[in-house]
Formats: C-alpha cells, structure tokens, sequence
C-alpha cells in the first residue's frame, strides 16, 4: 500500500473532443506505464466502437507511477471519462472517486456546454480543479482568451492553467507537477473498518466481473469476506489489483487507493454502481451515500428484422447489458413486427451505440421503432399510467390529461449562428429562460419538451452551427400538454412501428413529412398506395405513390429459364424480409430512414 | 466439330428416344456462318433420330449481312423453312449505338433475300432506346410492319448487369428510359402490332396467326427441347441440361465423355412448376392451372397464392376463368412483378 500523501487522484474532464483522452496517452506514457510499442491513440478507448467513433463512451482508470521533481514516487490514478452528454453519469462516478480533476479546455474551441456541466459536478465535489488549455499547437489556438473564458463563465482561477498539446506531448511533464503539487492527497483511516465506493463493474471474458472501487477506510485483501451493504451480498475476494493500464495484481489496496476487485461475481447486475463494501466480520455500520440512480430517457423498440432471430435478439441482449447496466429492457410485441423488446437509454447516442452494436457484434438485422419518452397519463378514473410506447395508447376518451417530461437546455453558440438557434428552439415549443453574451459567444437557456429533442434536434443544432454549438440538458420535470397519437396508415392499414406521440399543434407537419419520406422510401407496387397521417379518424396529412407500369424481362427462351427462375426466388425471398402492410412490402430500411426526420 | 455436334445429338437422342420432332433451331452466335451441308447433316440426323412432324419448323438465326445473306439460297436448299433476322433497329445511330456492325442499307437487302429464299421470315427490333421519342418508334414499327413479314420480335432495350450498357449508365454516359414512358412505348407497340394483323402471342413476340414461332413456343409452353452444341440448354424431362460454351471445352468433353453436357441439373416437381409459370404467363394464352397441377402432382389450387391472384384481379391485371389463368393488357408489361406477388415457392403437393 501507499502512504496517503503519496496517492493522488483525479479525473480527466471536459467537453467532448476537447483532448482528455489524448492527454491521457501522453501522461501513461510519460510515466511509462506503456512502451512506444504497446501505446496507440486514444489507449484506453479499447471498445470497437469507441475507437471507430473516436470517443470515449466508457470511463477508464488507470495507476501511474510518478517520481516527481520533489524526488518521491507518487501513486496517481487516472479516471478518463466520457464528454458526451448521454454518459455524463460515468463522469459524476469517476468524481465520487477523486480528490481533483484536470479540466480541459480546448484552446480554439474554448468552454462549452459541457465543460460547464462538468466542471459545477466536480466543484460539488469540493475537488480541486487544474485547468488545462488544450491543443495550444492549433493554429487556431487562442490560449489567453480561454484563459480569460474558464475565468469570467467557469468562474474559477485560470492564471497557472497549465498549456499543452497532448497531441504532440508539449506540457506533460508540468500537468503531472500541477497534480502532485496541487490536488490534495485522499484521507482515509487504514485501522478503521473496511469502507471502499463501488465506482463500476464491468465483464472481462478473463476475469469474469471486475469490479472497481475506491478504499475510503480500512484495507481490501483477497481472501477476505466482503458484504456489499445495499444488495447485502457476500462475496469472497480472489483477486485485487490495478490497471497500468496492464492489469497488475496487487497483495492489498489500502485507504485511498483506486482499484479493481474480481469476487467470483456471475452478472454485473448483482453489482450495484454507489455500493459500499465492507467486510462481514466487523464491518462499517453506515454506508457511503451512493449515487443518484440513472434513468432512461428515451424508449425504442427492437425487433428483429427475420422472426427467426428473436431469440438471438433476446440473447444478445442480456449479454449487453452484462457490460452496460445504463440500458433497461423489457419484451414487447408488435402487431406486425413481432416479439422484440422494448429498450431505455440514456439519450439518442445512447440508443444508436447499443443498436450498432447489437447489428455488428452479435450480428442481427434490427428494426427500431420511432424513439418516445415516457408520458404520464391520468386517466378520467383518477388512475395515473405511465406510456412508453405509443402502441399502448388508450382511447382518449379515457384520459384525463396528459404529462410530458420537459428539460432545461443550455445550448453555448458562437453569435453567429445564434438567430437560427433561436429560430430551432421556438420551432420545439421551447421558452427562453436565459440569453447572456460573453466575448463573441452567447449562452442560451430554453425549457423544452423531451418529446422535441429525442427526434432530431441534437442533429439539427450540429447542422445549423456547423458543429460549432453545444449542447447540454437535465430533466425538469413533467408538464401538461395538449398531446396526440398519429398513425400512419399504408394502404389503410396502420404501421404501428410508425405511430408517434406528437404535440397537436405539430402533428400536420409533422405527419407531411412523414408521408412525404415514405413517399420516397416505399417502392412501387402494382397498385398505388395511399399513405396517410391521422389522428383518430382524421386524416392530416396524405401522399400517394403511383402504381408500378412497367416491370418485365423482354427476352425469355429456353437458355433464360433457369437464370430466371433463380431471380425470381431472391425476388421472393427479399420479399419475405420486407414486412407486409395492407398488401404492401415495406423494406426494412425504410422504418429506419423515415424516423430519421429531419436531415434534409 | 460436325462430329462432334453429331455425337453430342446422338447421346440426346438415346436419352429421349421414340419422340415427335416439332421443329429444329439454329441460334446462339452465328449459326447462318455454318456451311449449309454441315446444317443439312444435322437436319437429317435429328429426322433420324426422332420421328419428324409433318409440319417441321427449322428456324435459322442470322445476322443481317451480306456475307451471311449469300448463303441462304443453300441454307434454304439444305431444309431451313424460317429464318430470324437480328436487324434490332431501322436507324443508322440506333445501330450503332447498340453495337451492331451492320446499317440499314445492308440489312434490308438482307431482309429481301430472306423473304425470296424462305417461306418464313422474321426480324427482331429493339426499341425503348435512351432518347427514343414515341413518334420516331411509331414511326420505325409502321416502316417495319410494312415489309410484310408474318412474324416479329420486338424488345425493349434492357440494361443488364456486368454489360457495357450497365457501365455506361453507371458513368452516367446515357440514362435507361423510365418505366412510365418505358411502359407507353410498351402499349404503342401492343396497339400498333395489333392493329396490322401481328398481335403479341408473347411478351415481345408478335405473329399473324398461325406464323408463330413453334420452336419458341415449346420453352414457353414447357415442353422437352434436347439442347445440342456448345453452350446449348435443354429440358430433359425433370432435367435441365448445360452443355459447355467454350468451342474447345465442348470438344473435349465429346471426345472424353461421348458428349457435350457440362450440368445435368434434375429438377424438383415444385422447380419445374415454377419454371412452366413463369413462362407460361408470357403467352397471351396464359395457362391451365388444373393441368400444370396435375402434371407437376401438385393441387390445383397450390402453384399460385390465390388471394394475391384475386387481388391482382381487382387490380385488372390478371384475368382468371376458372383454371384458366392470364395477364391482361394491362398487366403483361407487369409479368416480373406479378409473379414475384403470385408464384408460391413450396406448393402443397396432392
Ligand atoms: N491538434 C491537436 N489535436 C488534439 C490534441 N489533443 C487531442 N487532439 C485531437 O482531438 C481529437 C479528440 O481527442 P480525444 O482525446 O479523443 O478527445 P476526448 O476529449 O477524449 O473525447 P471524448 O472522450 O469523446 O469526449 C482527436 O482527433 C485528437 O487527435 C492536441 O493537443 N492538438
Ligand atoms: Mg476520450
């Protein structure tokens, strides 16, 4: 173990790209944890799909051994975490944990959304901030202005931020000082009864659950009986240890010290993130507070595109969620879609790794259905139901009114693309909270209902700002609102997958162009097709596709026949995948397509 | 490679043996290139081997050219009574576009000594060309129609896969004409035929009655057909044969094997069910569904789904008499389609 004043710990923050994974690989490798060999970019970004993205998506710890200018050999522990909106829960974890953390910022993009969001958790925490302007080699790079930006919208000190380029390692050597000197090192009492935060658990194909925990009080062994005092579990500890990032097995972690435990643990959902573990014999009597619980705020169904795969599906899932607890699942079925799931997520980006995920690890074809929050509905009985699927909507005549959750947005935009912001806001039945300028950029504030923002109005901020603004947002809360159902109807057949939730005053339009995508998306067949938009018996909106004229091979002898009946067998079978609405063969990739509203 | 055309016969021939011979077809490449005594050794042997109807259609596939124009007097000497003329258009740029080395000069020339040589004479056309105006297509088919042939084959032009018009449209070189128009030219052409006494009996085929291709009628209709020489495909009863197309290969094979054949595919009773359907609905007869069953052991109701059919119905482009099943005008230029919507692939057997 080491002595206390020797650990420091800390988390990397910041808005997403802004460089805290790059400064990660520069502070592993200057401390040697790996060789020019073993280092790639983004290291610890090691999920496929992370490093395709080129984001982090899972927070990452990692001990580095830093003998620093003072002589002594310090113990840090490195917590790279996410910067996009959707796993800000695995930052607020990786805080719980530490005593300090690096903000950064990059120095030609300046403080965003979520370099704010950030940095006030980590202020809560009663932690201390190193700042760190980012990126300085950028032609772009204004260092002084976001000096004076962390300064004037952070409020906190920025004179002895630390400059870097963690790309081209400029400034290592000083942020690793800056966290010796500067962040303060943990308490933590090495006879008192065993306390330690459950931070995280995940599954290793190797080390079968890991879970990885903060010693607060006391000492972790293996062989020693721990209890975890919320579930009320008992394990045995067979492993302890940390990452360098090379899992290295250690005799024991003591007070203040960051590592992982592996207890013969099956699933991680016996594992429950906030947890505290003590030992069974003479443990802590009062457990740590824990974390908030993370709630989905998005719902979509999954069903698989042939039949056949449900079980598949189903398997896959649970396999998933061994890895990733933030998402929630339930069966559902639909009318024409068949046995699939109905699934919560943490945001759209949330639900798009997870579908991407399924389609390329465990190999199935998904349809997803439109996303929708979750409505809360009193009925005209004074019973209260709460709707997450637009395919359970009652009759209306039984509700009484309906609730919808609102969110407070805080969108950070150079001036320039402020009009249509504004414009984009209104547009989703937002109101202006908050609009203040600082030095060529402007902070807005707007309350907004979720129902509006699942669609597509992070793509549509993205587009219009040319990437430039950012976006961050909690929950606050239900509101009454004059809300629908809208149909599609194909053929005069309703296409439940299609059915949406949508404020009255938006459903025309929004059922225009709808019509109008399917219009486009639905081949011909030999008959036309009505598609139509309604609410209840009324139709909003209306598109027709004309029937198919022409479609025949002109020649066919007797060398033709066989090639032509091969063709008209992957003509059945692709057939066989579409799936059928009154009569008319809708592909797949048109569910997909026509939920992707608004990208022009 | 006489003999070995004769070998390659003769091995078809023992397989099918005691059979009425309808008609003869030399197609496939040049055949009209062959020396007319080779085409007459064959004619004799295939009368041989197989019992000739009195009526024998010999059909011989040619190109338009005074090469091959010069031997027709022989061919027609050696026992050719039909001839198929490749003329594909009456416009010099058409031709060339389509790649075709002769004019039209020269391919009417052509077309007037086949008309002096044979009983029976027929040419093909293409149309539906990029650009293509209606007029100028209205225009081209009354000038052909006016040469007086009893029978004609006309096409639209298909883009197909891995052909050098595939690469051109994916180059963006010329755009395929689009269905809609595509399916006017189609009615044009119904209308027009129909109207000078040559009425579709087929897709693309159109005939004064009783000048219809018997030899093409038999694939359509689903009948036997022994297919002799390199790159020829036949039905065997359950089997569908292959023989080898490379010249070299073919010959090969004969001398090792006594035969051409490359793949003898037997095929299942639902296979050939779907395969006389699918040509079946090309003719404007149609098919007998009660028959097809029975032959293919299968319950008169199982080739097709009968709710798709009943719907098509409604739709006009299907026109059902109790067993008897057809597309209408409307639905002929829609047959791929139709049969993708009715055609059952596992029929439930009796
Ligand atoms: N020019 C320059 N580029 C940098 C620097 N640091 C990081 N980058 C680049 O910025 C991009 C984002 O870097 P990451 O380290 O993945 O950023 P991150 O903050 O970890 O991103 P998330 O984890 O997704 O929030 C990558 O393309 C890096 O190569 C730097 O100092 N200079
Ligand atoms: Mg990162």
């Amino acid at each position: 173990m080491t002595e206390l004043s020797k650990i420091r710990n800390f988390s990397i923050i910041a808005h997403i790209d802004h460089g805290k994974s790059t400064l990660a690989d520069r502070l592993i490798q200057h401390t040697g944890g790996l060789t020019e060999r073993e280092m790639s970019e983004q290291v610890l970004d090691n999920m496929d799909i992370e490093r395709e993205r080129g984001i982090t998506i899972k927070a990452q710890t990692v001990r580095l051994d830093y003998t620093a200018k003072d002589g002594e050999t310090y113990e840090l522990n490195l917590m790279d975490t996410p910067g996009h909106v959707d796993f800000a829960y695995e930052v607020s974890r990786s805080l719980a944990a530490c005593e300090g953390a690096l903000l950064v910022v990059d120095a030609a993009q300046g403080v965003e959304a979520q370099t704010l969001a950030n940095v006030y958790q980590s202020i809560e925490h009663d932690h201390e901030i190193v700042p760190v302007i980012n990126k300085i080699d950028l032609p772009a790079a204004e260092p002084d202005k976001v000096r004076a930006e962390i300064e004037d919208i952070v409020g906190i000190p920025a004179d002895n931020a630390v400059l870097t380029s963690a790309k081209s390692g400029i400034g290592i050597e000083e942020v690793l000082e800056a966290i010796v000197t500067r962040i303060p090192p943990p308490g933590g009492d090495r006879d008192a009864p065993l306390k330690a935060l459950l931070v995280d658990s995940w599954y290793d194909p190797y080390l079968g659950v890991v879970i990885l925990i903060r010693v607060i009080d006391g000492v972790l062994k293996k062989g020693m009986n721990i209890r975890f005092m919320q579930q009320g579990s008992q394990h045995l500890v067979d492993r302890v240890g940390c990452m360098k990032p090379k899992i290295t097995q250690l005799p024991e972690l003591g007070p203040g010290e960051i590592g992982f435990i592996t207890a013969q643990i099956k699933e991680v959902a016996d594992t429950a993130v906030g947890d505290t573990i003590t030992t069974v014999k003479g443990g802590a009597d009062k457990a740590l507070p824990g974390f908030k619980e993370v709630q989905s705020v998005v719902f979509c169904g999954l069903f698989p595109v042939d039949a056949a795969d449900f079980e598949k599906l189903r398997e896959s899932i649970g396999r998933l969620r061994l890895n990733d607890a933030s998402f929630t699942f339930e069966m559902e079925t639909s009318a024409a879609l068949g046995f699939g799931f109905r699934c919560g997520f943490l945001g759209l980006l949330h639900l798009e790794i997870i579908q991407e995920r399924l389609t390329r690890e465990y190999d199935l074809d998904l349809i997803t259905t439109a996303p929708s929050v979750v409505y809360r509905m009193t009925m005209t009985d004074g019973s209260v139901q709460y709707l997450h699927n637009p395919a359970d909507y009652p009759d209306p005549v039984h509700i009484d009114h309906m609730e919808e959750p609102w969110i407070k947005a805080t969108i950070y935009t150079p001036d320039e693309y402020l009009g249509s912001i504004l414009k984009l806001c209104q547009d989703r039945r937002g109101i202006q909270t908050e609009l203040t300028y600082v030095g060529g950029r402007a902070q807005v504030g707007y309350e907004l209902p979720l129902n509006e923002v699942v669609f597509d109005f992070y793509d549509r901020l993205k587009s219009i700002s040319r990437g430039y603004a950012s976006f961050d947002y909690e929950q606050i809360g239900l509101r009454e609102g004059d809300l629908v159902k809208m149909n599609i109807l194909v053929n005069n057949e309703p296409v439940d997958a299609l059915a949406m939730i949508v404020h009255r005053g938006e459903a025309e339009a929004r059922g225009r162009q709808l019509c109008e995508r399917l219009k486009d998306l639905i081949p011909r067949h030999l008959f036309k097709i009505p598609i139509q938009a309604a609410i209840g018996a009324k139709v909003i909106a209306r598109e027709t596709i004309s029937a198919m004229r022409k479609d025949v091979t002109a020649k066919c002898y007797g060398g033709d026949i066989s090639r032509k009946k091969k063709l008209l067998e992957k003509q059945k079978k692709g057939k066989a995948k579409m799936r059928e609405y009154g009569n008319v063969s809708i592909p797949q990739e048109a569910f997909i397509a026509a939920l992707r509203m608004g990208e022009e | 490679m006489a003999a070995a055309l004769l070998a390659d016969m003769a091995h078809e021939a023992a397989l099918m043996p005691g059979r009425t011979l309808g008609s003869i077809f030399f197609g496939g490449g040049t055949p009209s290139l062959m020396p007319p005594t080779l085409v007459a050794r064959l004619i004799d042997a295939a009368t041989t081997h197989w019992t000739p109807a009195a009526d024998i259609e010999i059909t011989l596939e040619a190109n338009p050219s005074s090469v091959e124009a010069a031997r027709f007097a022989d061919l027609s000497l050696a026992g050719v009574n039909r001839v198929s003329l490749g003329l594909q258009s009456l416009d010099n740029a058409a031709l060339q576009f389509l790649g075709r080395a002769h004019d039209v000069t020269e391919a009417l020339a052509a077309l007037d000594t086949a008309q002096e040589q044979f009983d029976r004479v027929s040419f093909d056309l293409i149309y539906a060309l990029p650009g293509q105006t209606l007029d100028a297509w209205q225009a081209e088919l009354d000038r052909a129609l006016g040469f007086g042939t009893g029978h004609l084959s006309l096409y639209q032009l298909t883009i197909e896969q891995g052909t050098r018009f595939a690469s051109d449209v994916r180059r963006g070189e010329f755009a395929p004409m689009d269905d809609d128009l595509a399916a006017e030219f189609f009615a044009c052409t119904q209308t027009n035929t129909e109207k000078a006494g040559l009425p579709a009996y087929e897709t693309s085929n159109h005939a004064r009655p009783g000048q219809e291709s018997r030899h093409n009628l038999t694939y359509w209709r689903y009948g036997d057909y022994a297919g002799v020489g390199p790159g020829a495909h036949g039905r065997r009863r359950a089997m569908a044969t292959e023989r080898h197309k490379k010249p070299e290969n073919f010959l090969s094979a004969v001398a090792r094997n006594g035969h051409g054949l490359r793949l003898e595919n037997a095929l299942s009773l639902s296979e050939q069910a779907m395969e006389a359907l699918l040509m079946g609905l090309r003719l404007r007869e149609g098919v007998r569904l009660d028959v097809m069953a029975s032959r293919f052991g299968f319950a008169p109701d199982a080739l097709v789904d009968c709710n798709a059919v009943s719907r098509l119905q409604g739709h006009g482009l299907i026109i059902r008499n109790g067993p008897h099943l057809a597309l209408s005008e409307a639905g002929r230029p829609l047959l791929d389609a139709i049969l993708a919507d009715i055609v059952t692939i596992e029929p439930v057997a009796v």
